[in-house]
């Protein structure tokens, strides 16, 4: 029986871990994000028959390193960081998909580059869904907008995450983090989930040999294998996977798309624009990885337009003007350094670009 | 014809067969996998990976040991010890040894690192390890230099020696001293029992089997951690021969590094 | 005072020459071999007779490829002949 409540997106988050059924947190505190570790510090002793682990590291290295252990003894393990903190964390996470276990890492990006400041913010996009760490390998990315989905997509965080023994970010945000909204909590699941995982290192018994966790093959034949099979598993992920939202989009000759906090802001442009006449429809990837290029390629030919809408320089603005490769005019609207740009602003700016002079 | 005789044959052996299975004292222990050892000849890793196979072996745990390997000559060492492992990245064993004992906390997990592993890269994860108190046992191989990557200079090199990267010697005044990170973790409250031992010669390899075997036995009391340091030889990039390399251990190293327990559980000591 | 003797069984594939068995023999019971194995290493061979069976050279071998039997003295007595029998039997006493 699900649960109503008001809670703040990283509380919600954390109240999430302990109903998914995660044996383990292992994080570091880093503003916007330490009242995850804390809630956890503070409830998880206070529910009976709850054998969690929670435990502050001394980085974000440690943490990283700690998920990789706990992940290769077959148990459900996260961290969650800010910017700075998953920057630490990017040796470990090239690490943990390489040695193919299944973990979930949760950034709540705030304003960079470098320290930055405390402020939400969208820059972590390339280092999410780009790599990040070295090597060819990707996480798949959930982009949450609301509290709701910063509790659901733990629990689908962890079952991804399982299913194709790979690393799951939750790429949000401090807005999202910090804002308190209502939530419908599920009911607990079962801990460290319901895949078997044989392939873990819990002691050599005598049925079978020894499990080895690794990533280093030296053979680059054998290499080239590895990364064969990480690829084919990508590409499964991309025709199985792909999640976003769609808001007025049937008649819609304009799009607008963002992920995250830009799309709730984009929600609003769609409906005072549509006051205004205009007909706007917003695309939300849900996915950041996959990113739903099939979308985009299929809708570009029907519209006049797309305006991406970020936090950040323009990150995600790459992949949809991959997606679809010329077909269509996409423009970029975005604010830095913690600045949350108001629907007015971005309606203006839309205004200003496709329907002023053409 | 027959009659009783009596015939005293003194210090007379019949012809027989010495190696039959009622006469053997010693052989390779099962827990050890078929493979060659990639390390150099000579090498202290082979010896100490052999150790500890044998106690595995000896105390019937290999059911529940888990080991971990990070980078440096023996980031292989899943390939010859029989027991599950993981590979860590450099510097993070420790962390990765915390990960896995705090979620199964009823198996003996194990680090297996070199002096740049846990002395340079992974100094936090080490003191921190110890400082919680993680009941895991560490074992620490310093040969005093950099091995995998050929041979530069560790936090463990002694001054004077050299190294790639200290070519006319270790000068304190630029590089600092070498660091005595056994006796730092001793002062820890976390660890439990801390012992500095050599395998350069038969005596001193029977006495780090014994340590050995004691940081496994302890480790199972979980109370806290078990950290053994083998101070070792690196015979390719001293440039030396192994029996060369073992006098070097012996004339040298640990003088710095001297050997026995550093600190034992109350129960001992008494 | 009874003898001790011993043996050794050296997996001369695995054997990498290092030489460390040899330095650690208090009998000087083995060295070096002037052939050589499938790696091109010197293995260990026994070149006297006289192994106690102690074990050093096993405790220092980084490769594990020395395997070590011993066996204390035993005196083989022949303490008496059975009549009624068609052949002569011999009795072991420790």
């Amino acid at each position: 029986m699900g649960e109503l409540r008001l809670m703040k997106g990283n509380e919600a988050l954390a109240e999430a871990a302990i109903r998914s059924g995660c044996d383990a947190y292992f994080g570091y505190p880093i503003t916007p994000q330490s009242e995850i570790l804390e809630y956890l510090s503070r409830e998880v002793p206070k529910r009976e028959n709850l054998n969690m682990v929670v435990l502050q590291a001394e980085s974000e290295i440690a943490s990283i390193n700690m998920i990789y252990g706990a992940a290769g003894a077959g148990k459900r393990a996260m961290t969650s960081s800010s910017s700075p903190g998953i920057s630490l964390m990017q040796e470990g996470l090239s690490y943990i998909a390489a040695a193919e276990l299944p973990c979930l890492v949760v950034n709540v990006n705030r304003g960079g580059p470098g320290l930055g400041t405390i402020q939400p913010a969208q820059g972590d996009y390339f280092q999410a869904t780009k790599g990040g760490g070295h090597g060819d390998y990707k996480l798949i990315v959930l982009a949450p907008s609301s509290v709701q989905e910063m509790a659901d997509f733990v629990r689908l965080g962890f079952d991804l995450a399982d299913k194709y023994r790979n690393p799951v970010m939750i790429l949000t945000d401090g807005a999202i983090g910090q804002m308190i909204e209502k939530v419908k909590l599920f009911e607990q699941q079962p801990t460290s989930g319901t895949i078997p995982k044989p392939w873990a290192t819990t002691g050599k018994t005598k049925d079978r040999e020894r499990n080895i966790i690794t990533s280093l093959h030296i053979d680059p034949k054998e290499m080239e294998k590895i990364n064969l099979r990480l690829q084919a598993k990508y590409r499964e992920i991309e025709e199985k996977e792909v999640r976003y939202e769609l808001f007025k989009t049937e008649d819609a000759d304009f799009i607008l798309t963002g992920y995250g906090l830009s799309a709730r802001i984009c929600k609003k442009v769609v409906e005072i624009g549509r006051e205004k006449g205009y007909k706007l429809g917003l695309i939300r990837p849900i996915t950041l990885f996959p990113f739903p290029k099939k979308l985009f390629a299929d809708i570009a030919t029907r519209i006049k337009g797309i305006l991406d809408v970020e936090l950040n320089a323009g990150q995600m603005l790459e992949d949809v003007k991959l997606s679809v490769d010329g077909r269509v005019r996409v423009e970029f609207y975005g604010r830095m350094g913690g600045i949350i740009p108001t629907p007015e602003e971005v309606l203006e700016y839309f205004e200003n670009t496709f329907l002023k002079g053409d | 014809m027959s009659e009783t005789i009596i015939k005293r044959e003194e210090q007379e052996f019949l012809e027989e067969e010495i190696c039959v299975a009622e006469n053997l004292v010693y052989s390779r222990p099962k827990t050890l996998t078929d493979l060659d050892l990639h390390y150099c000849p000579g090498c202290g890793h082979g010896v100490v990976h052999r150790l500890m196979m044998e106690v595995i072996e000896e105390l019937d745990i290999q059911e529940k040991t888990i080991g971990v390997a990070p980078v440096g000559c023996s980031v292989f060492a899943y390939q010859y010890m029989d027991v599950d492992m993981q590979e860590a990245a450099h510097g993070r064993a420790t962390a990765v040894a915390t990960g896995i004992k705090r979620v199964l906390p009823d198996r003996i997990v194990f680090s297996y690192q070199g002096d740049g592993d846990l002395a340079a890269i992974g100094t936090a994860e080490t003191l921190h390890t110890c400082n919680r108190g993680e009941s895991i046992v560490i074992i620490f191989i310093n040969n005093a230099i950099y091995g995998m990557t050929s041979g530069q200079m560790a936090p463990t090199t002694v001054p004077g020696m050299v190294t790639t990267t200290s070519p006319y010697g270790r000068d304190v005044k630029l590089t600092g001293y070498p660091l005595k990170i056994t006796e730092l973790v001793a002062q820890l409250p976390g660890t439990y029992f801390v012992t500095r031992q050599a395998v350069n010669n038969p005596s001193n390899v029977r006495k780090a089997k014994k340590a050995i075997r004691k940081a496994f036995e302890y480790v199972q009391l979980n109370r806290g951690t078990c950290f053994v340091e083998i101070v070792s030889n690196c015979p390719s990039n001293w440039k030396m021969t192994p029996v060369e390399a073992n006098k070097y251990v012996e004339e040298v190293l640990i003088p710095f590094y001297p050997l026995g327990d550093i600190k034992v559980p109350q129960e001992e000591s008494k | 005072m009874a003898k001790v003797k011993g043996d050794i069984i050296v997996d001369i594939e695995k054997c990498k020459g290092c030489e460390l068995c040899v330095v650690a023999c208090p009998q000087d019971t083995i060295a070096l071999s002037d052939k050589i194995n499938k790696k091109g290493y010197h293995y260990m061979i026994k070149i006297k007779d006289n192994c106690t069976g102690c074990e050093n050279c096993a405790l220092v071998c980084p490769d594990a490829v020395i395997t070590v039997y011993r066996k204390t003295g035993k005196k083989k007595e022949k303490v008496a002949t059975l009549t009624n029998v068609k052949k002569d039997m011999t009795l072991e006493v420790n």
